[in-house]
């Protein structure tokens, strides 16, 4: 019973990341990616990693909801009303993702499995709680601090200017001349689209 | 039986979530792809802990470090796309030339 509800949610989970890339409209990939991740974490749940399945689900869940914003922010086609196909170099990416399904698959396949089910007195969350705060303990504040670090590195990057000048301020090469334009390739007109604008000099 | 599907369907996800990351052009729907990724690293983790361990609460440490690379991932990624569009007014891959080899 609980097999049967896992494959077809490892079917569901495969099927609704294959639609992230198939629907028009951005917030609708959003969510099909939300409903993979949710089919995640209830197998987590089914599979008796309840801990890491529950907090997935929310996780991901509040995760979907900013990307969303982002969604919104940045999407080229409200309300999904136009067909939405925006890919480059399509070919190459079917045959990478083909090769690598395929490639994991047949190594899943080829391989013998070791069958070891968790046995079922085991209390996991526990176990859990005291693996990390316990032998693993290192590892886990390893991980805090590195979100510690991503909170610095986001607002770092993402904030307009600071108080001692612009953002992006140590990022740009110094003038050849004093008070000149700053020296190297110029990053490409303002438009962002402009794919052909030509280097100035060697008049 | 179902760990093999369970490893499967990670395998399928990581290959959609590889194909996504390589051809969408927009950054939004790039990190989309790599997000799939690691769902099918995480899926793979889960399944192999709880069907081939015997119950080794390391495995479970695993997913919760997958999970923190999610969270890096995506806000490092999203303060990445609001910095270059900031900067060059651009959301599309191909809008960077710069980086180009």
């Amino acid at each position: 019973m609980i097999d049967a509800l896992v494959i077809l949610l490892v079917l569901f989970a495969a099927w609704t990341g294959w639609r992230v890339f198939r629907v028009d409209s951005m917030i609708r990939a959003t969510f099909s990616l939300m409903l993979s991740f949710i089919s995640v974490g209830a197998i987590g749940v089914l599979l008796s990693a309840p801990y890491i399945g529950v907090a997935t689900v929310f996780m991901m869940a509040v995760e979907m909801m900013v990307m969303g914003i982002f969604m919104v922010m940045f999407m080229m086609n409200p309300a999904g009303l136009n067909p939405m196909m925006m890919v480059h170099q399509h070919k190459l990416s079917i045959v990478a993702g083909v090769l690598a399904a395929l490639g994991l698959g047949a190594a899943v396949l080829t391989t013998t499995l070791p069958t070891d089910p968790v046995p079922g007195e085991t209390d996991v969350v526990s176990d859990l709680g005291h693996e990390l705060l316990g032998p693993s303990m290192l590892i886990f504040e390893t991980a805090g601090v590195t979100l510690l670090a991503t909170m610095i590195g986001a607002v770092v990057l993402s904030s307009r200017r600071g108080r001692y000048g612009q953002a992006d301020e140590g990022s740009r090469p110094p003038g050849l001349d004093p008070g000149g334009p700053p020296a190297g390739r110029q990053p490409e007109g303002e438009g962002g689209h402009h794919h052909h604008h030509h280097h100035h000099g060697g008049h | 039986m179902t760990l093999t599907i369970v490893l499967l369907g990670a395998a399928a996800l990581i290959g959609i979530g590889l194909y996504g990351a390589l051809s969408q052009q927009s950054f939004v729907m790039l990190m989309m792809g790599l997000e799939l990724m690691l769902n099918g690293a995480l899926l793979a983790i889960i399944g192999l802990w709880s069907l081939a361990l015997g119950g080794m609460p390391e495995g479970q440490l695993l997913a919760i470090i997958v999970m923190a690379v999610m969270a890096v991932e995506m806000s490092i990624g999203f303060a990445l796309i609001v910095a270059v569009y900031r900067k060059r007014q651009a959301d599309m891959t191909e809008a960077l030339g710069t980086l180009k080899g």
